[in-house]
This record gives C-alpha cells, structure tokens and sequence, in this order.
C-alpha cells in the first residue's frame, strides 16, 4: 500500500538570469524542486548548470531573479537559506592528507553541531553508506567512488532539506555509479529530501524523477520523464535529450 | 545561529589550520629557517659595518642581531600571512574553499577565522624563533615576551589581511608568484625591518617616506617597542588601522554581489 506524503517546495527558482561579462549565462530559468523527489537538471556541458549551482550557493549574486530555499530568500536571509543546503560539488572538495573521520569532524564544526550530535550523525551517515569501518583512513587513500560517497555522507550529517549534486558520478565506474544513483533515489523517498541533481548522463534518471533540460542557459522542458518525452514528440527521454539539445543550436 | 554555532565553527577551523601545520613539519622548519639565517649570517656580517645609535626602546648601544630581531619576526608573520593566502587561492581552485563559503554562517566571520588561525600559527613560530633567539644572546625583559603577544596577534592580522586581500584578487594560483614578488620583497626592505628610519633618511628621503608609511614598519616598530615592554601608540594605531582597511576590502572581495568572486569565471 502506497502512502501519499504531503511535498513542500524545497527549492524555487523564479525568472533567474545571470551574465558573465555581458555574455548571458543563465536566462530566466525557473521551476522548483520538490521535497522527497529527485529533480534532475539535465544539459550538455557550458548550458549553465555549475553557474545555477554557485547562485543557488550564493558562490555568486544575480541581480535578477528570485531564488527561495525553505521559504528564505537566498539574497537577503542567506544563512537560514543555507543551513538547509547540502552540497555535493563537481570538484572534490575533501582534505585529502586528513581522515575520513577528520573531514566529517570539520563540517559538523562549522555548522555548530555538538561534539555528541556530530559523532552520532557521522557514524550513522557513514554506516548508511558502508564506509563506517574506514573512518580513520586519509582520503587521499579512497578510491573515487568511494571519496563521493564521503562527499554525500558529509553532505548530509546537518540533516538539509535539498541536497543539490553537481554531476556527482563524473569520473566513476559504472558499479561506483549505480550505487550512488540507487542510493540517493533511496534518500529522496526515505528521508523526504528534494534533491536537485545535475548530469549529462541519461542513465541515472529514473521514472519518477523531475526533468529540467537546460541548454544555452535557458530551460527547454520540464516535467515528468513521460511528459518531456511526449512534448517533445519522442520515444526516449534520450531520443528528447539529443533532439532538444540539436534543434536549439542552429 | 547561536553563539556557541559561532565558536565550534571557529574551532573547527583554526584546529584544521593547526593539524595542517603540524602535518607539514617542513613548513614549520622553513618558516623557522628564514629569520635564523638572516640572523645568524646576515647580522653577523653587518654586525662589524652597521652601528646602531641608541633610539628608543633601546637604553643603551645594540647589537645589530639585536635591531633585526623585531624586523625577523614581523619577516615570519608576513610570509606566514602570504602563505595563508596561498592556501586559499590553492582551496579554491581546489574546491575545498567552498564548502567553507556555504556554511551558514557570515563570510566576515569565515574570513576572520581563517585569519585567526594563521595568526595561531604564526605566533607559534614567533615564540620558537625568540626562544632560539635568546639562546644566541638576545635577550628582552621578561615582560617583553608577555607584551609582545597581543602586538602579534595584531600584526599578524594586519598582514593576514593583506593577504586574504590579495587572494581574493589573484584568479590562479600561478600569479600568486608574482605577487609575492611585488609585495613580500617592496615591503620587507622598505621597511625599518632591517635598518633604522633614521639611517635610510641619510641615503634617501624618499626610501624614508616610502619606509615610514609601510604598514609592515609599524608593525615592526610595534612588535619592536613591546618585546621592550614599551607602547608604540602611533605604531599601534597605523597597524589597527591598516588591519581594518584590508580586512574591509578583503569581505567586500569576497563578496559575492560586490566583489571579485564573480570576475573569476566559473569556478
């Protein structure tokens, strides 16, 4: 028996544009992401994933648009907005010459968990992740799958409402990728987190999944993965990708 | 946010600055190296050419090791300040920088502690330094090594500042050399570091103006007069004052709406 969960509005972005020296990067983007769901923010490289992902950080400030996280206005309630963000970025952005454990303790201090809640936290993060029996290992040993999945763990250990992911499984094998794709679909659903996820990579989107196709730094589709596929009069949401991504480039 | 929030974030990261240093021995051995052979070949060398007339804080005639010893330490604190910087240019290209530039907390207050704990650092240094100073013979009032402390900690964020100021205007990390160039060498010798204001007006006014607004001067005549037990309020001011004005550019640098941030590409 399906249980009906009440979604709340994690994320939403209303008429967003942003340039880079005159040069328009982002154009009045907008939709939302929804709590217990995976929205997947799919484009080719340069349509302007990583700059949406610094504004929605604040990395970056724009002059037009409005970004709310939870009900706070990025721009003008910053810290309550981000106390609410967890990130995984792109880059790696793990200490490598310190532990696990080390990095983990890093990032509970500097969002002011207590020294009890933060090895509590770390423990049943990792734990979720299998990655609890190499806590005291330096990062710099991991392979990179599993440098990701401490990258994911610490992302979680202040319990955020969005989980925003920049192309988390770049760079990984298909084993490492698959897991790290099941997972967070799991964490979506399990935890009620809104989960804002960037890629290029087809494969990881699932069927329930929320699709945003943006190219060129505008949004070309959103909907459901059978919504897009329909408005786009295709068979595939590959098939949607390639034919979105072609015809706008001329 | 609470107060307690403030505190374990400051924590967190002057003991990851602190673990880090402790880590990289070289960096400490290095640090020490610098001032200890521009004291113990340097100074001894001058020591026969250069006289150093009596002038305040010293009573009496002074060893040159004795003049350059304040200038030394300010040389620890303005490389350790550049190294800071260094690091946060090489944390953001690495990434690392950002998860410290998303936690909920005011960017000011993220910057100071960065600065904090670089200054933990170079104080350490300062202390080991004196201590190897004062086996060779230079020797202050034992009050000194107690008033010195709050005028590191000073200086030390003054040149801090400065450098966090620098690293939010350097895009990559291979134009930090030049920079370090531009500032570290300029600063350190036009500075009262290694020859009294008096001396340099008698080569060139100049030389002694450009020496006398340095702000690593009075930095040094602070750190000088206190080892001495002595207050240097217009040395005092000056670095106070630097300190806030770098650090003001610093915040605004890093910005994201008014600074630099967004003039370095997509990062």
């Amino acid at each position: 028996m399906s249980r009906q969960k009440i979604q709340t509005t994690a994320l939403s972005i209303e008429n967003l544009s942003f340039s880079y020296s005159g040069k328009k990067a982002l154009e009045q983007v907008d939709f939302t992401v929804k709590s217990s769901e995976c929205t997947i923010l799919l484009g080719p490289n340069g349509a302007g994933k990583s700059t949406l992902f610094s504004l929605i950080t604040r990395l970056y400030d724009s002059r037009e648009g409005k970004i709310t996280l939870c009900g706070f206005d990025v721009k003008q309630q910053t810290q309550q907005a981000l106390s609410k963000l967890g990130v995984v970025f792109q880059q790696t952005t793990l200490d490598m010459d310190l532990t696990v454990l080390q990095n983990l303790r890093y990032h509970t201090a500097l969002h002011g968990l207590s020294g009890k809640l933060a090895k509590q936290r770390i423990q049943e993060e990792l734990e979720r992740l299998n990655m609890y029996d190499r806590r005291g290992e330096k990062i710099r040993q991991l392979n990179g799958g599993h440098r990701r999945r401490v990258e994911i763990a610490r992302a979680l250990l202040h319990k955020p409402s969005l989980l925003l992911l920049d192309e988390p499984t770049v760079g990984l094998d298909i084993p490492s990728r698959q897991s790290i794709v099941e997972h967070l679909h799991q964490l979506a659903i399990e935890q009620d987190l809104a989960i804002l996820w960037a890629t290029h990579l087809i494969d990881e989107i699932h069927p329930q999944d929320q699709i945003v196709v943006l190219h060129q730094g505008k949004i070309k589709q959103k909907g459901t993965l059978n919504e897009v596929i329909q408005a786009t009069n295709t068979h595939s949401i590959n098939e949607a990708f390639q034919q979105i991504t072609e015809r706008r480039k001329g | 946010m609470n107060i307690l929030h403030y505190l374990r974030a400051m924590q967190g990261i002057i003991g990851r600055e602190l673990w880090r240093f402790v880590r990289q021995r070289e960096r400490f051995i290095a640090a020490l190296v610098r001032p200890l052979v521009w004291l113990f070949i340097f100074a001894a060398g001058f020591r026969a050419t250069l006289g150093v007339a009596i002038s305040p804080p010293y009573e009496t005639y002074i060893l040159y090791e004795v003049y350059i010893t304040p200038g030394l330490i300010g040389m620890i604190q303005l490389f350790n300040g550049m190294q800071s910087s260094l690091s946060m240019v090489y944390d953001r290209e690495m990434g690392s920088m950002r998860i410290l530039m998303v936690c909920p907390l005011p960017r000011w207050f993220l910057l100071m502690s960065k600065l904090i704990a670089g200054v933990s650092v170079s104080v350490l240094q300062a202390y080991v330094f004196l201590a190897i100073a004062w086996f060779y013979e230079i020797e202050a009032p034992w009050e000194g090594y107690l008033y010195i402390l709050p005028a590191l900690i000073l200086s030390g964020v003054m040149l801090g500042a400065l450098g966090l100021l620098l690293s939010s205007f350097i895009k990559q990390l291979e134009n930090f050399a030049g920079v370090m160039n531009f500032v570290i060498f300029p600063m350190f010798f036009m500075s009262t570091a290694l020859y009294p204001l008096w001396k340099m007006k008698e080569s060139s006014v100049l030389l002694h103006n450009l020496a006398h607004y340095n702000p690593f001067s009075q930095a040094i005549e602070l750190i000088r007069f206190s080892l001495y037990g002595e207050f240097n309020q217009y040395a005092f001011f000056y670095t106070l004052i630097a300190f806030v004005l770098f650090m003001t550019i610093a915040v605004i640098g890093y910005n994201p709406s008014k600074g630099m941030m967004m003039k370095k590409g997509r990062g």
